[in-house]
C-alpha cells in the first residue's frame, strides 16, 4: 500500500514538474533567459537582491543578538516583558509600510532599503534571543554557578549554547521574511529582483514576470533549507539528542 | 548672496513639509471618503480570505490530529508555501491565473491570503487539540462519548484560545500581505502606498503606511480580546489557580 502510494507519489511530482516546464515555456520564460543580454540583466539584479539582504541581515544579527543579550541580564529583566510587547507591536507593521516609511525619511535608493529591511529583521533575532536565553533552565545556570563559572563564561559556555535552537528559528523567520520584503525593494528604487516582478506586472510581460519571481521563491526556499542545514552545525549535539527524543 | 539664501529657506521649508506630519491628518481630513472605503475594502478582503481560510484549515488541524506522520507532512508543504515571498507568489499566479481570466484584481489576492494563512491556523488547531489533557479525554470515554462527542464537547472548547491565536496571528499577516495585493489591482489600502509612491506624494505614503499599521495593531488587540471571551470559564480558573 504504502509502496503505491510512493509510486504514486512520484508519478504526480513528474506530472507537475513537466506542466510547470511546458507552462514556462509558453510564457516564454526559457526563450528570455536564453537571450544574453537578459541572462546578465537578472544575474546582477539578484545580486543586487543577495548583496541587500546579506548586508542588512549581518547589521540586524549583530543587533538582535546584542539587544537580546542586554535585555536578558538581571540588571534589565524587569523590563523583559515592556520588550517583548513592544516588539510583538512592531512586528504586526506590515513590511511594504516599512519599506514606505523608510522613503519618506531616507529617500529613495540603497540605503534607506538596506535601512528599512535592518529594522525590519532586528525584531525576530531580538525577540528569539530573549526568549531563548530566559527560557534556559535556572537549575542549569545554577550548575553552571556551582562550578565557579564567571557571569561571561555562563553566556558563551551555557545560555547561548542552550538557546541556540530558538536563536536560529528567529534568524530563519527574520531571513525569509527579509528576502520577501527585499523583493519590494524595487519600489524605493534599490533595484533587487523585485525590478522584475514589478515590472513584469506592470507590462504584463509573464516572461519577465517570471525570471524575477521564480528567483526570488527558490532563494527564500534555499535559505530556508541553509539555515535547517546549518543548524546541524551550531546546535550543540546533547540538545539536539533531547529535542529528538 | 541673496540668491543662496533663498534657495536654502526654500530647502528648509520642503524640509520641513516633509517632517511635519500636519500634512498628512491634513490629507486624511480631507480624503476621509477614500480612507473609510479604502479601509472597507480591505477589511473585507482579509475578513473574507480569513474566514475561507478557516473553513479549509481547523477541519484538517483536526483530522491529522489523528495521523501524526501525515500531520508533519502536511505542516510541512504548508511552511514550504509560507516561505515564498508573497510578492513572488502573485507573480507565479498571475499566468496561471490569467488562463481563466482572473490574473490580476482581488481573486489572486484571496488566494494568496488564503494559502498563507493555512500553517498558522492548521498548526495552531492540532497543537491545541494535541494539548488537551489526556486525562479528560479519557473522563470523557468513562462518560461514555464517542469519538465525535468528545471532540465536540471537551477537545474543541478546550483548543478554542489556540485557534483563535492562530486566526489572529493569520490575520495580522494578511493585512501585511493585502497592502502589496495594491499592486496587482486588489485595492485596500496598499492603494495609498502605492499611489503615493508613484507620484511622490509623501503624505499619502504616510497615510497609506500609517493607517496599515493601525489596522494591524488594531486587529492584532480585538481579536487578542476575542481569545479572551473564547477561552472557557474553567480553564481560565485553572490558569489562575496555576499561578
Amino acid at each position: 500500500m504504502s509502496k503505491a502510494c510512493e509510486k504514486a507519489y512520484r508519478l504526480a511530482l513528474l506530472v507537475v514538474l513537466l506542466a510547470a516546464g511546458v507552462l514556462l515555456e509558453r510564457a516564454g520564460l526559457i526563450e528570455y533567459l536564453s537571450d544574453p543580454f537578459e541572462i546578465d540583466y537578472t544575474l546582477r539584479l539578484m545580486g543586487q537582491h543577495i548583496r541587500m539582504v546579506v548586508v542588512s541581515m549581518v547589521m540586524a544579527t549583530a543587533l538582535g543578538l546584542m539587544l537580546g543579550i542586554i535585555f536578558s541580564r538581571p540588571k534589565f529583566k524587569r523590563y523583559t516583558g515592556v520588550i517583548m510587547y513592544v516588539v510583538g507591536l512592531g512586528q504586526t507593521i506590515p513590511s511594504l509600510a516599512v519599506i514606505a516609511l523608510a522613503m519618506s525619511f531616507l529617500g529613495i535608493g540603497f540605503k534607506a532599503a538596506i535601512f528599512a529591511l535592518f529594522i525590519y529583521s532586528v525584531l525576530p533575532i531580538a525577540r528569539n534571543t530573549l526568549a531563548g536565553i530566559t527560557a534556559v533552565p535556572p537549575w542549569v545556570i545554577d550548575a553552571a554557578k556551582g562550578m565557579g563559572m564567571s557571569a561571561s563564561r555562563i553566556l558563551f559556555q551555557v545560555e547561548i549554547p542552550h538557546s541556540m535552537s530558538v536563536i536560529l528559528a528567529g534568524f530563519r523567520v527574520s531571513l525569509v521574511i527579509n528576502i520577501g520584503t527585499a523583493a519590494l525593494a524595487f519600489l524605493i528604487g534599490a533595484g533587487g529582483l523585485g525590478e522584475h516582478i514589478f515590472i513584469g506586472i506592470d507590462l504584463m510581460r509573464y516572461d519577465k514576470l517570471l525570471a524575477g519571481a521564480i528567483p526570488t521563491t527558490l532563494l527564500a526556499l534555499l535559505a530556508d533549507y541553509l539555515c535547517e542545514l546549518l543548524g546541524f552545525l551550531i546546535i550543540p549535539k546533547g540538545l539536539r539528542l533531547q529535542q529528538e527524543t | 548672496m541673496i540668491f543662496k539664501s533663498a534657495s536654502s529657506a526654500s530647502i528648509q521649508a520642503i524640509e520641513g513639509e516633509r517632517i511635519g506630519n500636519v500634512n498628512t491628518l491634513n490629507f486624511i481630513h480631507e480624503n476621509a471618503d477614500m480612507c473609510w472605503t479604502l479601509t472597507l475594502e480591505h477589511i473585507g478582503i482579509v475578513a473574507f480570505s480569513v474566514f475561507l481560510a478557516a473553513l479549509i484549515a481547523i477541519p484538517t488541524g483536526v483530522a491529522i490530529t489523528r495521523h501524526d506522520k501525515i500531520a508533519k507532512k502536511i505542516m510541512n508543504g504548508a511552511n514550504i508555501f509560507m516561505t515564498i515571498p508573497s510578492i513572488a507568489l502573485f507573480g507565479l499566479m498571475l499566468p496561471v491565473l490569467s488562463l481563466i481570466g482572473h490574473g490580476l484584481g482581488k481573486v489572486p489576492a484571496v488566494i494568496a491570503l488564503i494559502v498563507y494563512s493555512q500553517l498558522p491556523i492548521i498548526r495552531n488547531t492540532f497543537v491545541g487539540i494535541k494539548n488537551v489533557p489526556p486525562e479528560l479525554v479519557d473522563a470523557g470515554r468513562g462518560l461514555g462519548m464517542n469519538g465525535w462527542t468528545r471532540l465536540r464537547e471537551i477537545e474543541i472548547p478546550l483548543a478554542i484560545p489556540v485557534i483563535v491565536a492562530g486566526l489572529r496571528t493569520a490575520a495580522v499577516m494578511n493585512i501585511g500581505i493585502a497592502a502589496i495585493a495594491a499592486y496587482i489591482g486588489a485595492g485596500g489600502l496598499g492603494v495609498f502606498i502605492q499611489q503615493g509612491i508613484a507620484r511622490a506624494y509623501e503624505e499619502m505614503i504616510m497615510t497609506g503606511a500609517i493607517m496599515v499599521a493601525v489596522l494591524a495593531i488594531f486587529v492584532d488587540a480585538s481579536m487578542a480580546l476575542l481569545e479572551n471571551i473564547l477561552t472557557p470559564k474553567g480553564v481560565k480558573i485553572g490558569r489562575t489557580l496555576g499561578q
